[in-house]
């Protein structure tokens, strides 16, 4: 078995392209889950449109990239908007419903026939829409013990962690701030926070748009690093992992979705890895499994791996058991 | 300090002292009214819940509102705090209307309210709990929230109040714990607390007493004697008799909807009315074998 590159396959993705991007969603969507208690299933939506708007808005509009993800961004708030309007009214779980139909919805009409020529239907937009950005990037490729960069890479690795990290420190500011408060209040009792004389409607329009304008920007560095966007990686299994990572990490904990992340995503290159090299090198026999079955067995050994989680650490990794036990009583 | 809290008792007394002359009967005007409600009804389906024609509350007393289980007194709750909207009514509290404003605008104009069934932040400590009931919170906005200066001094502030009411409150000691890891007793207490955190013209309690131990509820009534007399309007349901009696200078019974009397609490524990609406028209008339003897007793 090779392990170097085993670990150098695993360590590099855990810090890759794929960990900035869902880091990023996660990050927004434990603003609006962890903190705000909004039952969020639309977060691949939100991705989608940021995706979207810099795809179509550059190619096919001819527009510069920066405009184009300022108009991701407005497209999120708008979605949030929409989304928010009729359902934060009700309860919890009318959001779950019509947010998880919502991202259905954007993505169906991605990949729609009757707008093939301006979204490129299932097969999306392929373009060089980031090559002014590219051109930016000062550094080669980076090659340092397990860690192995290639030149656009660490262009898009380097740029994601700092937006990383100043969405993190931006959410760190508001969720110590009176904000945070209000937000952390609506999430246990929103009547107890209304009769304090709380706009709560407000701020969980806030806490959506918020969280969704950051899926956003999960979406735009996702189609800049891949120079194309297809609509079927906005669909509810990005969503659904993005639910995994936050509570991985531990919900309503600024560093949760970021630990969360580099953790999902190291144990799902490493366990396939691994089952790639064992049944390469013979110590799996190819009877019980084959390498074209390894994509599907790392996600049942990751799920396992949740499973005992849960059981054994329901927190996720920062969070704190006390606050669980309140629940209970 | 001594000077305004003479005044203040004297004003109370002197409130006490106008109420005497109010007539008893259901839905009379008072003198100084801060609360007046105008034919308010709510219905689930054909239950009618509330059904009040006219009710006044007289500032700066406390006011109890009674009556037996299902007499819609917490739904009236609900509907005049904004709460559960109501089928048909109006209602103004110091002057302006609040009928149908959302609950977050009644609780500004000065109306706030606790729960029966007690509603603290159990994820939040006691201290926040006591901090988000502060009104008007420079960083309660989402921008100015990212920038400290400008909310802290402010959170300075509010914290010294918090902690000031948590030791009238008796609740110091369990500042830092979380509110969910308190006892029954000690939620009401903090709901009560964060309540006066909102700085209220008039506070509405729901059953502010039950499940709280008797010595404590001595010092809540103190304090609620005492909120009084720092010229707070007190309208608070309750079940227990002989705390009403202790500390309400005016009586509300409400019974299927409607109020049905009120009056000092002397006056009311004595209406006919009262006693037949908790206890049963023929609750003074023996049991006989046969209902129908009871029935043909009651008719003569």
């Amino acid at each position: 078995m090779d392990w170097l590159s085993i670990f150098q396959n695993s360590f590099t993705q855990m810090v890759g392209v794929a960990a900035v991007v869902y880091c990023l969603a996660a990050l927004g969507l434990n603003i609006q889950f962890g903190y705000a208690g909004l039952l969020n299933f639309g977060q691949a939506g939100f991705a989608a449109i940021g995706a979207y708007a810099v795809a179509v808005l550059v190619v096919t509009a001819g527009w510069p990239l920066w405009l184009a993800i300022l108009m991701g961004v407005v497209g999120a708030i708008i979605f949030g908007l929409l989304l928010g309007v009729p359902t934060l009214r009700l309860r919890a779980d009318y959001l779950a419903i019509v947010t998880i139909a919502a991202a259905e919805i954007v993505r169906q009409v991605a990949r729609s026939v009757t707008l093939n020529d301006y979204l490129g239907g299932s097969d999306g937009i392929t373009g060089k829409y980031a090559a002014d950005w590219y051109a930016l990037n000062p550094f080669d490729g980076f090659e340092w013990f397990i860690f192995r960069f290639s030149k656009n890479d660490l262009w898009v690795v380097i740029n994601g962690w700092i937006l990383v990290a100043i969405i993190a420190l931006i959410t760190w500011l508001l969720m110590r701030s009176p904000w945070g408060r209000v937000l952390k209040g609506i999430r246990e009792d929103e009547d107890a926070v209304r009769s304090l004389g709380k706009n709560v409607y407000l701020y969980k329009m806030q806490a959506l748009i918020l969280g969704g304008v950051i899926g956003a920007l999960a979406g735009v560095i996702f189609a800049m690093a891949a120079q194309s966007v297809q609509p079927d990686n906005y669909s509810t299994t990005l969503t659904f992992y993005v639910y995994v990572i936050v509570i991985l990490g531990g919900a309503a904990r600024v560093f949760g979705p970021i630990v969360g992340a580099m953790i999902f995503w190291f144990l799902l290159v490493f366990i396939s890895e691994v089952l790639n090299n064992a049944v390469r090198g013979g110590f799996i026999s190819s009877d019980i499994l084959s390498t074209d079955q390894i994509g599907q067995v790392r996600f049942m050994l990751v799920g396992l791996g949740l499973m005992l989680l849960m059981i054994f650490r329901p927190q996720g990794i920062f969070g704190d058991k006390k606050e669980l036990a309140l629940d209970e009583r | 300090m001594s000077a305004e809290s003479t005044d203040s008792r004297q004003q109370a007394a002197a409130a006490k002292q106008v109420l005497a002359g109010v007539d008893p009967v259901p839905g009379v005007a008072k003198p100084d009214a801060i609360f007046r409600g105008d034919s308010i009804q709510r219905s689930f389906g054909g239950l009618v819940a509330v059904d009040v024609a006219h009710l006044e509350i007289q500032r700066n007393t406390i006011t109890a509102l009674i009556g037996p289980n299902g007499a819609g007194k917490t739904t009236f709750f609900n509907v005049i705090t904004g709460f559960d909207p109501p089928n048909a009514g109006t209602w103004e509290f110091e002057g302006h209307s609040l009928a149908r404003k959302p609950a977050y605008r009644v609780a500004r104009d000065g109306m706030v309210r606790t729960f029966q069934l007690t509603k603290v932040l159990s994820k939040l400590t006691v201290l926040e709990n006591m901090r988000l009931g502060a009104q008007d919170q420079r960083g309660e906005g989402l921008f100015s929230a990212l920038v400290p200066g400008v909310w802290r001094r402010q959170e300075r502030e509010n914290t010294e109040r918090a902690l000031e009411l948590l030791k009238k409150f008796n609740l110091t000691h369990v500042k830092d714990e979380f509110a969910g890891a308190l006892s029954g007793g000690q939620r009401k207490l903090l709901e009560m607390a964060r309540a006066m955190m909102a700085n209220p013209t008039m506070l509405m309690l729901d059953e502010p007493m039950a499940g709280v131990n008797p010595a404590l509820t001595q010092s809540l009534l103190e304090h609620i004697k005492e909120l009084r007399e720092e010229g707070l309007t007190i309208f608070f349901i309750e079940h227990d008799m002989d705390m009403v009696r202790d500390v309400s200078d005016w009586v509300v019974v409400m019974a299927q909807g409607s109020v049905i009397a009120e009056g000092s609490p002397g006056h009311v524990m004595r209406d006919q009315v009262v006693i037949d609406a908790y206890l049963g028209a023929h609750h003074d008339v023996a049991l006989t074998e046969s209902g129908e003897s009871l029935t043909r007793k009651a008719d003569a």
